[in-house]
């Protein structure tokens, strides 16, 4: 369950949050759509803590815990996973030893036992499987000399192994093609379940015809302007979001 | 920014004391009487025993020194070295040359065993379990050579060698053992005049070790020296000689460590390796002597000459070495490429942290045709670490077909350090090819929220990417120091900055 | 004959005695002190020799061991000039202006005579030529006579101006030692092209710019040096570029058995900007050598270096390249490439780039290559059906191209071109 109330926020000293309202019951899947511009990414670094994306005001409860005062990797370890619009390279990092250490990190989190090299791998190729990835992957840096595609592949197999709690996708659709769409989708959809819940940010409604949202919210101006149904994001896409901003 | 801010106060806050082998041996310890004169030389020699011609050698190369100056080009400050207040010769003190571990003094034995060094013939490299990807058990045992101070105090698996006909002993003994191989190659890589370190060293050299793998035959386990300095006031110098004959293969593996004091030590060592036809020598090192403090008082001042000469044609000499410790770090491991076909390597990653300061790097000497070398360093700069790249790579006129390609990278970590690279490249051969690449970048923001997005901690994202970036270094290292490198890494950036 | 001309340092020193109370601003007190200051550098250093770092791998011993006599007065018979290559140009006989046969008429801003208008350059000549560190500049400053003054005002764009200096033959080795004083207001625009041309005498070209780049300012700097074949070029480019302003140079070294082009720039304000591209060429037992020390001391600015070399016969090539980013230079992006082609089995090219850096949010890298023509390339075209000569032409004046890049200005462009293609027509076939 995640609680937002209120929530503002700045980057470089300009506000782009002016008080965001929202609940994401657990096991639910929300969209948050909106222009260019209108604050979606600054959400996701807000609720992943990011420096440089401040919050000024209102709270962010995640099960509870208060979200803003905890460090990024304390909220990875209690359940919040950002995949990121661009995933970052890491030269020389190997795929595979990078994605150990972070989930031996989270396990260490919930108290429970590291996984050691074998039965990493093992996890590993399984996910990787039912991903339709290749393992050489996991041989390559961290996502060093990965195609778009390749690394939103690699953001979903990072998900379904660290098994978060909260989802934040970040416009994960951007520069995907058709295939790569329905890997992420189904990744995504994959994970639904009563102890998952998915903040979707994205621009278009296409990605919301392989992850049907529960609800979906519309962002603009750093604030939500309206929220619905999954066939607000249809009526989005026919009308543009001049429309909704004449309206509200 | 304001995560790397974040890390570098992070680190210094776990600063203090990450040097974990500053603890000193309390031991009865044998001195020459302080200061350096031909009286110390003669002394020395006489304490080991030498025969005439190397007294004489010793002398010469004395009387060498005292000609030459400091050398004044490396990027590195320090206060002049007064010569006269060290002592050049500290040895435990025992009886009779150790027979056996059992007549080891207990107290030195506990030493190795703190510092995690095998001396028992069955041990495995402690500190390493569980680190790699592959099974524990398929592991090698390393044969060691321990040197505390001035003297050798214990060599493992001897016997096991000498089976293969491999000679693996203090170069005092071998000295008196197989005097012959030793007046044909001392000094004939590393002549004692080479230069002011190289000088002093030979007029005053204590122990080292001596190898010599003979035609053919691969050396069935990493041999190694660990080196101790133990003693106040007193500094170390070693002398490593090894020989590959025609089609033979060795490993070696050097480690150092010293207490932590506020006074600073002198270790200038000498290391020449000779390769036959077809011969290979990897020689590795992970330097971790002691730092100095944070702020930059104490730690060893460490000018070393380090040189290999690829005699034979197809012959190579492989350096790895990882530096992380030191106050001053003087050396260049470097390859004189003679045989046809010869390869030359050198591998290294330098860590500079709160005030230490490193000048490193290669020389690539191309004679032979066909030759061909391989640098890539790793320079890693934090607090206020000054660290500096600097090699030269020189092809003959006879050199046909030589290739070199070199690889400098530096990371910057925090902005109170500094990251320098002087690479010289000298080419009179029209068929060489010579690539030369630098860059120079630091630990990203969006790489470290990245990692941190992903549950690791601030430090343990820093060692990850710090690792990433050193990544084909690390690789050329034998497995058990390549586990323990890492850590030091990481230790290194914590005490230091990163 | 009269008495031997005396060499190396003492010959200069000795032709300073003989000419200081006649040199151009003699009386004027500040010259005269600096011009003392210059003999004091001259009579402790010399002409550096190879133990000196930075002149670790150009003997200058040929100049050391040459003796100079100052030009003649007056050059005898007709000359003939290039055609010009723009509307203003400047000129210098041996060293001296000539505004009998420069066009400077009409223009929007100043360009004048250094030896005539030196009361007024005081406080500025010599403001940005340390003497210490640089012998070159210390025997300039020590006996320069004459040179260039150029002013453009704030906001002018001055166009294209030509600066050419052409060496005549007295019969006898001599020396020359402009200084140019070059100025570009804030905003301020101007296209330089230097060219330096000379006979067949042994003769030593010294010059020495100031150059001072107010705020936004843009000069683009053009230098075809092509000197006759037994001279020494040894010039020295010391410049300023502040805030925003923009210092781009383009040089070949195609002429002169002894060449340093040496630069040293300073970019002294957020977003300054420095191209320093070049081609040197050498053949014979010539020896060709760019040094540059690019100092980063302000933060966001940009540095962009590509030289290229080649060298055919016994010659010699240098690349020193030094960039320096000190610690408030954060954003620094630089970027350096040398490379260099040997087209001779006696050729040699030493080459030492050089990364000091003091602030950790920067972007430097640097490159270098030495070869030979890569055999693959000369097998393709040559299978295409291309003479193995025209194929070596194509691939080094592609090699050379490289160098002027994204360099818009057409004038300059055709000017270094033809330097280039000129010096391969000559040296090319016989490589």
């Amino acid at each position: 369950m995640l609680e937002i109330k209120g929530l503002t926020a700045e980057v470089d000293g300009k506000p782009i949050l002016k008080g965001i309202d929202l609940v994401v019951p657990q096991g639910e899947v929300h969209a948050i759509m909106g222009p260019n511009g209108s604050g979606k990414s600054t959400l996701s670094y807000v609720l992943s803590g990011r420096d440089g994306y401040e919050a000024t005001g209102g709270e962010a409860l995640f099960h509870g815990q208060d979200l803003l005062a905890m460090e990024p990797e304390e909220r990875a370890a209690a359940g919040v996973f950002l995949a990121f619009q661009y995933p970052v390279e890491l030269p020389g990092v190997g795929n595979a030893t990078f994605l150990r250490t972070a989930l031996n990190a989270i396990r260490r989190a919930k108290g429970e036992s590291e996984l050691d090299a074998m039965q990493f791998l093992k996890l590993a190729r399984e996910r990787m499987k039912a991903l339709s990835m290749n393992d050489e992957m996991l041989k390559r840096g961290v996502n060093v000399g990965f195609s778009g595609g390749e690394k939103k592949r690699n953001e979903i197999l990072q998900m379904a192994l660290l098994q978060p709690k909260l989802a934040i996708l970040d416009e994960t659709d951007s520069g995907l093609d058709i295939d790569a769409l329905k890997i992420v989708a189904d990744g995504v959809n994959a994970m639904r379940g009563p102890n998952f819940s998915a903040l979707v940010i994205t621009h278009y409604q296409r990605l919301l015809d392989y992850i049907v949202p529960d609800r979906v919210h519309v962002l603009m101006g750093g604030r939500i302007v309206r929220s619905g149904g999954p066939d607000l994001a249809k009526e989005l896409e026919a009308q543009g979001y001049g429309a909704i901003q004449a309206a509200a | 920014m304001p995560a790397v801010t974040e890390t570098i106060e992070t680190v210094q806050a776990v600063t203090e004391s990450t040097y974990k082998w500053g603890f000193e041996t309390d031991i009865d310890m044998e001195f020459a009487p302080k200061g350096l004169s031909e009286d110390i030389v003669r002394f020395i020699s006489a304490k080991k025993e030498e025969p005439a011609w190397l007294l004489e050698w010793r002398l010469r190369a004395f009387a060498a020194w005292q000609k030459m100056e400091e050398p004044r080009w490396p990027a590195v400050k320090y206060p002049p070295i007064d010569y006269q207040d060290a002592y050049y010769y500290a040895a435990p003190k025992q009886k009779a040359a150790p027979k056996s571990l059992d007549e080891v003094d207990p107290e030195l034995l506990r030493t190795y065993e703190k510092l995690g060094i095998p001396l028992r013939e069955q041990a495995i490299l402690a500190g390493v379990e569980g680190a790699g990807e592959t099974p524990a058990d398929s592991r090698m045992p390393i044969a060691v050579d321990a040197v505390f101070d001035s003297v050798s105090v214990a060599t493992t698996f001897k016997d096991r060698l000498e089976k293969d006909g491999i000679i693996f002993c203090p170069i005092s003994e071998a000295v008196k053992t197989h005097p012959e191989l030793v007046q044909k190659y001392l000094g004939s890589v590393v002549p004692q005049g080479d230069n002011f370190f190289a000088a002093l060293n030979s007029a005053v050299f204590t122990d080292g070790s001596f190898v010599y793998i003979p035609k053919g035959v691969r050396c069935p386990m990493e041999l190694s020296t660990y080196f101790r300095i133990n003693a106040k006031s007193t500094g170390q110098f070693e002398r490593t000689l090894i020989i590959a004959d025609e089609g033979s293969y060795v490993s070696y593996l050097e480690g150092c460590t010293a207490p932590m004091r506020d006074e600073n030590q002198l270790h200038a060592a000498v290391v020449e390796l000779v390769a036959m036809d077809d011969a290979t020598i990897k020689y590795s090192t992970v330097q971790n002597w002691y730092p100095g403090d944070a702020e930059g008082k104490g730690g060893i001042y460490n000018f070393v000459t380090k040189r290999g000469a690829c005699r034979g044609a197809r012959s190579k000499i492989s350096w790895t070495q990882v530096e992380t410790g030191s106050a001053i770090t003087w050396k260049y491991p470097s390859c004189i490429l003679q045989g046809e076909d010869s390869v030359g390597e050198f591998y290294s990653v330098a860590i500079t942290n709160n005030y230490q300061q490193a000048d490193t790097g290669t020389k690539m000497f191309h004679i032979g045709p066909r030759t061909k070398s391989t640098i890539v360093s790793k320079g890693i700069s934090a607090g206020h670490g000054q660290n500096t790249y600097r090699g030269l790579v020189r092809i003959g006129a006879k050199a046909t077909g030589a290739r070199n390609f070199t690889q400098c990278d530096s990371l910057l970590i925090g902005d109170l350090c500094g990251a320098h690279t002087v690479p010289y490249i000298e080419n009179r051969c029209l068929s060489a090819k010579v690539e030369h690449e630098a860059t120079t970048s630091r630990i990203a923001e969006d790489q470290l929220f990245y990692c941190r997005q992903r549950g690791l901690s601030q430090e343990d994202a820093v060692g990850l990417i710090v690792n990433g970036f050193c990544r084909e270094v690390l690789k050329e290292l034998p497995m058990e120091f390549a586990v323990e490198a890492q850590k030091l890494l990481q230790i290194s950036l914590e005490g230091s900055v990163g | 004959m009269t008495a031997a001309v005396q060499t190396g340092a003492a010959g200069f020193l000795a032709r300073y005695q003989g000419l200081k109370d006649h040199l151009p601003g003699a009386r004027l007190a500040w010259l005269a002190a600096l011009r003392a200051d210059a003999a004091a550098h001259v009579a402790a250093r010399g002409f550096p020799t190879r133990r000196v770092e930075a002149w670790k791998y150009t003997d200058l011993s040929p100049v050391a061991q040459a003796g100079f006599a100052e030009p003649l007065t007056a050059v005898a018979g007709a000359l003939t000039l290039p055609k010009p290559r723009a509307a203003a140009r400047a000129v210098f006989v041996d060293g001296r202006f000539r505004a009998d046969l420069s066009a400077l008429n009409g223009l929007a801003y100043r360009v004048a005579s250094v030896a005539q208008h030196l009361p007024e350059l005081e406080g500025r000549l010599g403001a940005l030529a340390p003497l210490a560190e640089h012998p070159m500049t210390a025997l300039n400053t020590l006996i320069f006579e004459d040179g260039l003054v150029v002013d453009v005002p704030a906001g002018v764009d001055a166009g294209h101006l030509e600066l050419l200096s052409i060496a005549v033959d007295p019969g006898r080795p001599f020396a020359f030692h402009p200084r140019h004083i070059i100025r570009l207001g804030a905003g301020a625009k101007l296209t330089l092209l230097e060219t330096a041309m000379g006979s067949g005498a042994q003769y030593l070209h010294n010059p020495v710019f100031e150059i001072d780049l107010a705020e936004g300012a843009v000069l683009t700097h053009g230098r075809a040096q092509q000197e006759g074949e037994a001279a020494f070029h040894l010039s020295m480019i010391h410049a300023r570029i502040a805030a925003e302003a923009r210092y781009d140079t383009m040089a070949v070294s195609a002429g002169a058995r002894l060449t340093r082009m040496e630069i040293h720039a300073a970019l002294t304000g957020p977003k300054a900007s420095c191209h320093m591209n070049s081609a040197q060429l050498a053949a014979g037992r010539a020896l060709v050598d760019t040094t540059t020390a690019l100092d980063h001391a302000a933060p966001d600015c940009a540095s962009r270096q590509t030289c290229k070399t080649v060298l055919a016969g016994q010659s010699r090539g240098v690349f020193q390249g030094k960039i320096l980013v000190r610690r408030e230079a954060q954003k620094t992006d630089g970027y350096q490439m040398n490379q260099a082609l040997l087209l001779s089995e006696e050729a040699e090219m030493d080459s030492k780039p050089q990364l000091e850096i003091y602030a950790d949010d920067v972007k430097c890298s640097h490159g270098a290559t030495i070869g030979a023509l890569d055999a693959d390339s000369l097998f393709y075209l040559r299978s295409r059906g291309v003479p193995v000569d025209q194929a070596r032409s194509m691939l080094v004046q592609a090699f050379l191209h490289e160098a002027f890049e994204g360099l818009e200005d057409d004038m300059l462009r055709e000017a270094l071109t033809e330097a280039v293609d000129g010096w391969w027509g000559r040296h090319g076939a016989a490589s």
